[in-house]
């Protein structure tokens, strides 16, 4: 019997960085409620860089989020470079890409293994699976410690990363500590083929809504830092003008800001950046899509967590040519570039593991005036809200704790990141 | 005997320091075998309200959090305040020098009234906190050390003598030589010097020694060309609510005076 009266309210939804609620009421039969209340609390981050000189923003701004630290520094440095002129080098683009990399799939990993493995293998957390199936958690940890040695080797820690500085770096890594990367990564291969062939086991809800996917493109390469802003529904736009794709809202349950483009939603994360960027994946990580039935255009918001799995094998795989050209060329310290100029305005927008992030900067004779970040699960807000609605009346003929686990997944499909958002889980069905 | 239990919670953070908890214990999993995390929100599902030591992360930033925090710590008989952002307020409290209103309508105009804040405050100004473990994000080492001691009945022993000694062991150049400014001079050891020896500077971020020469930190400030508010800036990306501290109690020391 379809149910008629429907309370749920998840406070606190676990697993996921930050703390939201999932809040969904029906009666009679007919949805009232269906929330994702972001209760964490307001950060304040753009209003507390005003003041502060331009060389401090990337340090402050990693402060942002634990996980996607080198995002933001990253982001940041590309606003900063932007208003005053600076132009990397060779070498730190090819080093900033192989730092990037290494934090894309610490996250992932985490993400898949740590995060939501448990809920496929009926679990709270990923300690008990180190009793019933050590191999599996053996095999993320050593995964995971590999992609945060490769930050750490970069720019000395993943949370918080030291060595990057506007115009370059601080420090360089040495040229045998990058072919111990080199071995460790093609050793790791084996690790991304057994990951393949487990998520495979796993069975994905079947769910389909269509939405509009954005990610940052670019024409020779599966784009993490800079680029042109796409969408599925067609169109392009310069990062420069971000504000006409992100119409920041406000909503009252929410300490993050919404936004929508030419929908009511959109979508941005590893899925979006699939549906926009698949033909321009590694072959090895192609292979890895049709093995895990990942076609574009999906449309089941809970294959991100696939999208994932298939972004790690293309980061293995990117890396290891990346540090095939380093080696080849030879790591030289070099002097960071130098700013032309201490006023202007920039915008950086790198894909951090979670979608498409914006850091817009103003500078006036070297202190930031103004300064304004848009974060991908803000962005993904509205969305999650969208395929609850849709969801929740397909499902409602099930008992209330399968209602709640579907919509928990489907939370955490998205990978959100709330700490970072709230300018941003708990499920409540109130 | 049981395990002890163990709880981690977080409040105004990027919990950055709780994902150093999960590295950290990726190399030391026999850990494990010694406590038993009855709740850890970013890693678990499992919600136990039964612990003997809570680690905090983050800052207090709101009346409402007040309530959680006390709660938190008639529970435990351990309170741990885990990084910056619980032991000093942290780049929470950038914002406690600046005008709370404008921050708050700077970010969320005229809907500023919706969310509930007020100026960042370490933990230990809700509650006693028992330890704290220092950094942004913590040390690994010093959370397994510091952990170890705990269980063996023990607070941990925070370094009380400045950065410059552990950087010097460690043969860096001084950042001063290399022509950079560094609080190094009153900031807390035991992190290794591990933002000097990555070439970049000490923003201060475990916390000042106990009895920090501020005077002279800003002449060698000033020294080094930066002007009276740019030395302050610098003084205030972690330290911001004990700078606050010290001033208002010399203004209290000038106005008995």
């Amino acid at each position: 019997m379809t149910m008629q009266k429907l309370k749920v309210d998840v406070h606190h939804v676990t697993r996921v960085e930050g703390h939201g609620n999932i809040v969904v009421d029906v009666e009679n039969g007919e949805l009232k409620q269906c929330e994702l209340q972001i209760v964490e609390t307001p950060r304040f981050f753009e209003a507390m860089l005003r003041g502060r000189h331009y060389m401090d923003s990337s340090h402050i701004t990693s402060r942002i989020c634990g996980i996607c630290a080198v995002g933001h520094a990253t982001t940041s440095l590309r606003a900063t470079e932007k208003a005053l002129g600076v132009t990397p080098s060779e070498q730190t683009v090819l080093l900033r890409k192989l730092n990037f990399h290494g934090e894309i799939l610490d996250s992932h990993i985490l993400h898949v293994y740590m995060l939501v493995a448990p809920d496929f293998l009926g679990v709270g957390s990923v300690i008990p699976l180190a009793q019933s199936a050590p191999d599996v958690v053996l095999r993320a940890l050593r995964m995971k410690k590999l992609s945060g040695d490769i930050c750490a080797t970069l720019s000395g820690r993943h949370t918080h990363p030291i060595a990057m500085t506007v115009g370059g770096f601080t420090h360089y890594p040495t040229n045998d500590q990058l072919y111990q990367l080199r071995e460790r990564l093609d050793a790791v291969r084996a690790d991304v083929e057994a990951t393949v062939a487990l998520i495979q086991t796993l069975r994905v809800p079947d769910f389909e809504r269509d939405t509009e996917y954005i990610a940052l493109h670019k024409e020779d390469e599966y784009c993490f830092i800079d680029g042109e802003i796409a969408s599925t529904d067609g169109g392009t736009w310069p990062v420069e003008r971000y504000r006409e794709v992100t119409n920041e809202t406000m909503v009252p349950h929410s300490s993050a800001k919404h936004t929508a483009n030419q929908r009511q939603s959109y979508m941005v994360g590893a899925l979006a950046r699939f549906n926009v960027n698949h033909d321009k994946l590694h072959p090895k990580a192609q292979a890895a899509a049709t093995a895990l039935g990942l076609k574009a255009k999906c449309t089941n918001s809970y294959m991100n967590s696939v999208a994932q799995v298939v972004e790690i094998a293309h980061c293995i795989e990117e890396s290891i040519e990346i540090l095939d050209t380093l080696l080849e060329r030879g790591v030289e310290p070099e002097e960071p570039a130098p700013a032309t100029r201490l006023s202007g305005e920039g915008v950086g927008s790198c894909e951090v593991p979670r979608g498409i992030l914006f850091h817009n900067y103003v500078i006036e004779e070297g202190v930031v005036v103004g300064a304004n970040c848009v974060i991908p699960t803000g962005q993904n807000l509205a969305n999650i809200e969208a395929d609850m609605r849709s969801l929740v009346p397909s499902i409602l003929d099930q008992p209330q704790e399968d209602i709640t686990k579907a919509l928990e997944m489907l939370v955490r499909a998205y990978d959100p990141c709330i700490s970072c958002s709230a300018h941003m889980l708990d499920v409540e069905f109130v | 005997m049981s395990k002890p239990k163990v709880a981690f919670f977080e409040f105004t953070s990027c919990e950055g320091c709780q994902l150093t908890v999960v590295d950290s214990l990726q190399t030391n999993v026999e850990l494990l075998d010694a406590i038993e995390i009855v709740q850890f929100r970013e890693a678990m599902s499992e919600k136990g309200q039964d612990y003997q030591i809570a680690f905090i992360e983050g800052s207090c930033t709101r009346p409402s959090d007040e309530a959680v925090i006390k709660r938190i710590r008639e529970q435990a008989d351990i309170v741990v305040a885990l990084g910056s952002c619980a032991d000093l307020g942290g780049i929470n409290a950038i914002r406690n020098y600046q005008d709370l209103d404008d921050v708050r309508h700077y970010v969320y105009g005229d809907k500023a009234d919706w969310y509930e804040t007020y100026p960042a405050r370490p933990i230990s100004a809700v509650v006693p906190v028992d330890a704290a473990i220092p950094g942004c994000p913590i040390d690994r080492n010093e959370f397994i050390a510091a952990v170890k001691e705990v269980l063996q009945g023990r607070m941990p022993q925070i370094p009380d003598y400045p950065l410059c000694i552990e950087c010097k062991l460690k043969g860096n150049v001084c950042v001063y030589l290399r022509g950079k400014t560094c609080l190094g001079p009153i900031t807390r050891a035991g992190c290794d010097a591990i933002c000097p020896t990555y070439g970049d500077s000490c923003e201060g971020c475990r916390g000042m020694v106990s009895s920090p020469n501020l005077e002279y930190m800003r002449i060698v400030l000033e020294e080094h060309g930066l002007d009276f508010e740019e030395a302050r800036a610098k003084m205030t990306m972690f330290l911001n609510y004990q700078m606050m501290e010290l001033e208002q109690e010399a203004a209290n020391d000038n106005a008995k005076a």
